[in-house]
């Protein structure tokens, strides 16, 4: 049986360091990321946060690897009651030019057994990497409710 | 044949700010499939049992298969079999499906490659590469207007793994 792990690849007409500050900057997740707002000062090390739009936090892990702006790496579990059997899980981002566009391909793993949270970013992943390739390539975010994701309650 | 016994082996999601009926056609058209989809023009009767075809820029049959699922602007369901000699007889036929679902203002497109027996990672490389690229491009064309450009020659890994198989590539 493999591990459980997700990813996802998507091809986005921009360039690595604009990729980068999309990846990294609060105001900027902020409008793309379902309204959280990153909080890190990315160094290896350092704590990573996801903040509401109340300022309360609903996620927390560690970063492991910044290579600017071709690899960021860091952990994170939302830490609601929900998912208080899960651990935080490895997010890890390479961004590679690829041509014209940038190759983006996110991979998060070491979920723990029977892992309730990997069914909540598999669902929540493949909308906010599609709405960050539109703000990108358009000036805008999509417009998805989060109940859209039919993440299990 | 009974797509019920095909399994998933490679799932790709995309939300994308159109509406359900200009994905569909998207998928659907051989005037926007040229733009996404490395240049090949889809061909499809949309009833069930009807023809897909897929041809190259050159005009060449690429890819064949019938139509088993079709649901406007929903679900289309319709085999996927690369033009290859032997591709068939060693793998079995490929299945592709997608479904088409409002979220919101966009429109959340999945799509699942089955196959009807195992298959080994080596040979679903292929598939696992070639679908972001072509789903990324599409989302691009429907929300730009104007599709990326993503040169994409097939993995190695699954050249070698046809070829000990005895599947010709061209």
């Amino acid at each position: 049986m493999s591990k459980p792990e997700f990813i996802y690849v998507t091809y986005i007409e921009t360039t690595p360091e604009k990729l980068w500050h999309a990846l990294t900057d609060g105001d900027f997740t902020e409008r793309y990321w379902f309204g959280a707002r990153l909080k890190s000062d990315w160094k290896a090390g350092s704590s990573f946060e996801m903040l509401r739009d109340d300022g309360t936090v609903s996620d927390r892990g560690e970063v492991i690897e910044v290579d600017r702006p071709r690899r960021l790496a860091y952990t994170f579990v939302n830490i609601s009651e929900k998912y208080k059997s899960d651990r935080p899980a490895l997010a890890t981002f390479v961004i590679e030019p690829y041509g014209k566009l940038v190759k983006l391909t996110l991979t998060q793993e070491g979920f723990a057994e029977g892992s309730k949270f990997l069914d909540g970013i598999s669902k929540g992943w493949p909308a906010i990497m599609s709405s960050l390739k539109s703000i990108l390539e358009t000036g805008h975010p999509l417009q998805i409710p989060f109940e859209a994701l039919k993440i299990e309650s | 044949m009974d797509i019920s016994r095909f399994k998933p082996t490679t799932v790709y999601t995309i939300y994308i700010a159109a509406t359900p009926e200009k994905v569909w056609q998207a998928l659907t058209s051989a005037e926007f499939s040229q733009k996404y989809f490395f240049g090949n023009s889809v061909a499809i009767e949309l009833r069930i049992g009807g023809a897909f075809i897929v041809r190259t820029p050159d005009g060449a049959l690429h890819i064949s298969g019938e139509v088993f699922e079709c649901d406007p602007p929903k679900k289309l369901t319709h085999t996927f079999n690369v033009n290859w000699p032997a591709l068939i007889e060693k793998l079995g036929p490929t299945l592709v499906s997608y479904e088409i679902e409002p979220a919101g203002q966009a429109v959340k497109l999945t799509m699942t490659e089955s196959h009807d027996r195992p298959i080994d990672d080596d040979i679903l490389s292929g598939g696992r590469a070639g679908w972001p690229a072509i789903l990324s491009s599409l989302k691009s064309l429907l929300e730009t207007g104007n599709a990326l450009e993503v040169k994409m020659a097939p993995p190695q890994r699954m050249l070698d793994a046809l070829k000990r198989l005895g599947i010709g590539t061209p």
